[in-house]
């Protein structure tokens, strides 16, 4: 294909847009057209999503999909604006929202299509996903926690021979480090007001043995071990050993510095692992190591947020039957496995197969432990308000405002009152 | 050989008998006709919505694609939002956002239409820059200005570091006590110019010779700013003055890309909060609601500005 004069590019939208309006009235009997819609950043990078579906239409030559990638912080509405109109007909979405898209009626129960014989085959954190109830709105297709990763070069400067087990050992291998000198800040999160916050909060939830809801659905995280992962946040910023920077960063933030050699712990999802063994975005490359995130003494083993992901087919979809093939086609085995590198397969059978485990033995490893203690974040269908009071009472506390124990009394509060 | 008149005495012949400006019936029929396509497209494009909102606004509407009716419960979602102290909090960051920003906009814009009235060389190329920021997409700006505010290699802090302002490198947007401020370095960044460019179209129309009389009559600059050039200006800078108060009322984008309304909700504006009602919340009627009543505030100051700057104008 020639490339297009300048004085012609002006016009190009327009007649891309008449052809592929011509185009869809020509070949409607023959050809089905699908949008999907993916996000940007974490997980699978928007060339393996391209080359998935490259794939798949070469295999389905009747199916055409139209793709498009958002922020994650634009997914959600994106989604929710499309749905009356009928934008989409395949979704992303994440763990937190299949409550709500349900009880609104935006994804299509597809419990019929779902083949029972794979269900054991599958992780089960990845089925939680998709599930509400005994019914499912999807398939599983992103697997993912968050892990601790460390700079095995500055433990090593430091004389610490392993790393973090528990949250006590995170904090005095912190200190050390800090000490000598070898970071200023040594640990780096992702605590802007944001979803991420309360995945990381969750995190530390499920280190000290707290719960977001009682067995009577009220609020429980202002007590106990939700208290407890709040205070903990909360001293290692007043210590010096969080960066205070955190308070205005999301993921890739905390990619960049880990990656930059400034801190000497991060907390983040699979896709950084990658990500810092590749040359043009790390200055740490052979410097990383991957755990599963630490516990606590008196709580759990190891800790982990549920952050898997999803796809499902749209209420609106004039095309399930070629949605619910493309779907099955990105989650199957053999294409996850292709793509392991950035996002780690469903399957269980898939973390023994060398394709997956070659050149990230620490991450499969890791991934061993962090995968069954995946703890969810609550499944309401406002999880919306809940995690916008979350956010701002955790924020208050990080940035000093209110002590964590009158911030978490207070987003309690507010939770109870929800409607 | 007829004479040919001036376009004034063209005009005035042509409209002999009759105020200058008023249409005979017939010239007033054909007018209605041919905007007739233009007003269905903006009753159609604007009006119904419009209209949709104001309806959803007394209805407990969710976002979805509703079959039935929703409930109607009166102003109950209006009521809702006046006692929100969410709403009342964000009410006063936006009020401050207003006031700081449309401010600083007019004191700059002012400033630089003064000195780009002055003859100086390379003159040329000043005004030409000064478009510049105004041609920036609001997106552009936010994230480049997220880039320079950025904590561990921004442009701001290196440059406050190396001049000694600043012991070190420090979080702008992460701290509650200053993301707001830097939010309105932005937008006045980006926004001054619009100011400046009406302010010199004004200036270049003064009259010199009012400034020669007032130099016969000895009035020193400051008197001549105030009792020339500023009533001079005032009546088309009034017209800047409310669109750009119309648009931090509004302020959306730029406050979505930099801080998503944090730190601890120190920057969530009106707007953030019908989006987050409207969008998050899937609460259509609410957030229809908070949308009137932030249309209902910019209404009531641009009527209060004009009158306030038509009291000034008027000798």
């Amino acid at each position: 294909m020639s490339h297009p004069r300048p004085a012609a590019r002006r016009f190009l939208p327009l007649s891309a847009a008449l052809a592929l309006a011509l185009s869809g009235v020509q070949t409607a009997a023959a050809q089905t057209t699908l949008s999907a819609l993916f996000m940007k950043q974490a997980a699978y990078s928007e060339a393996d999503v391209r080359a998935m579906t490259a794939a798949f239409q070469k295999a389905n030559p009747g199916i055409v999909v139209n793709l498009e990638f958002v922020p994650y912080e634009g997914l959600r509405e994106k989604t929710v604006a499309a749905q009356a109109s009928g934008g989409y007909d395949v979704v992303l979405f994440d763990v937190i929202w299949p409550a709500e898209y349900a009880k609104n009626g935006f994804l299509q129960d597809v419990t019929g299509r779902v083949n029972k014989a794979d269900v054991p085959k599958i992780f089960p954190g990845a089925w939680t996903t998709v599930q509400l109830g005994n019914r499912y709105y999807g398939l599983p297709w992103i697997l993912d926690t968050k892990y601790l990763f460390y700079n095995t070069a500055m433990l090593k400067k430091a004389g610490i021979g392993a790393p973090p087990r528990t949250m006590e050992e995170l904090l005095a291998q912190a200190r050390i480090i800090k000490q000598k000198g070898l970071a200023r800040y040594p640990i780096v999160s992702s605590w802007s007001q944001a979803e991420a916050l309360v995945a990381d909060y969750t995190m530390y939830v499920s280190a000290f043995g707290g719960q977001f809801l009682d067995a009577a659905g009220q609020p429980a995280f202002n007590t106990g071990g939700g208290l407890r992962a709040l205070e903990f946040m909360v001293q290692t910023v007043k210590e010096g050993l969080t960066n205070p920077n955190s308070r205005e960063y999301l993921e890739e933030d905390v990619r960049r510095v880990f990656s930059g050699g400034q801190a000497a712990f991060a907390l983040n999802w699979t896709y950084m692992y990658a990500l810092t063994q590749d040359k043009k975005e790390s200055k740490v490359v052979g410097q990383v190591g991957i755990v599963p995130a630490p516990g606590a003494r008196g709580g759990a083993k190891v800790s982990a947020v549920n952050g898997s992901m999803g796809l499902g087919i749209t209420a609106g979809s004039k095309n399930p039957d070629a949605a619910w093939k493309y779907i099955s086609y990105l989650t199957s085995r053999p294409v996850q496995e292709q793509y392991a590198k950035l996002s780690l397969p469903i399957w269980k059978a898939s973390y023994s197969s060398p394709a997956v485990t070659r050149g990230q033995e620490a991450v499969v490893k890791a991934a061993g432990a962090s995968i069954g203690a995946m703890y969810p974040r609550p499944v309401v269908p406002q999880y919306q308000e809940v995690s916008t009071i979350l956010q701002k009472a955790l924020q208050r506390a990080l940035l000093g405002q209110v002590s964590p124990e009158a911030a978490l009394d207070d987003a309690a509060r507010q939770v109870a009152a929800l409607k | 050989m007829s004479r040919v008149g001036t376009a004034g005495e063209r005009h005035a012949a042509l409209t002999r008998g009759r105020a200058p400006g008023t249409l005979t019936r017939r010239e007033s029929r054909v007018a209605w006709v041919m905007l007739l396509p233009v007003l269905i497209v903006v009753l159609g494009a604007v009006g119904y919505p419009l209209l949709r909102t104001l309806y959803l606004s007394f209805t407990d509407a969710r976002l979805m694609a509703f079959t039935q009716a929703p409930p109607w419960v009166g102003l109950s979602n209006y009521a809702q939002a006046l006692q929100s102290p969410a709403f009342q909090a964000a009410t006063g960051r936006t009020a401050l956002f207003v006031v700081a920003s449309v401010g600083l906009e007019v004191l700059l814009g002012v400033l630089a239409a003064l000195l780009l009235n002055q003859r100086f060389y390379g003159r040329a190329l000043a005004r030409a820059l000064l478009i510049v920021p105004l041609a920036l997409p609001t997106v552009v700006n936010a994230i480049m200005w997220r880039w320079i505010y950025n904590p561990e290699y921004g442009a701001l802090n290196a440059l406050l570091t190396q001049w000694h302002l600043l012991p070190e490198y420090r979080s702008w947007l992460g701290d509650p006590g200053s993301a707001m401020t830097m939010l309105i370095v932005a937008d006045v960044w980006k926004n001054f110019p619009l100011v400046a460019i009406v302010a010199l179209s004004a200036l270049q129309l003064m009259d010199r010779a009012l400034y020669e009389a007032a130099d016969i009559d000895g009035a020193g600059a400051w008197t001549r700013f105030w009792r020339i050039t500023w009533p001079g200006i005032l009546p088309v800078l009034s017209v800047a003055i409310v669109l750009r108060t119309i648009e931090a009322v509004k302020v959306f984008d730029l406050v979505f890309v930099m801080t998503r309304g944090g730190p601890a909700d120190s920057t969530k504006t009106l707007s953030l909060l019908v989006f987050e009602q409207g969008f998050g919340f899937l609460r259509s009627g609410v957030g229809a609601a908070y949308a009137y009543l932030v249309v209902a505030i910019s209404a009531v100051l641009i009527a209060l500005y004009l009158t306030l700057l038509r009291r000034q104008a008027a000798p």
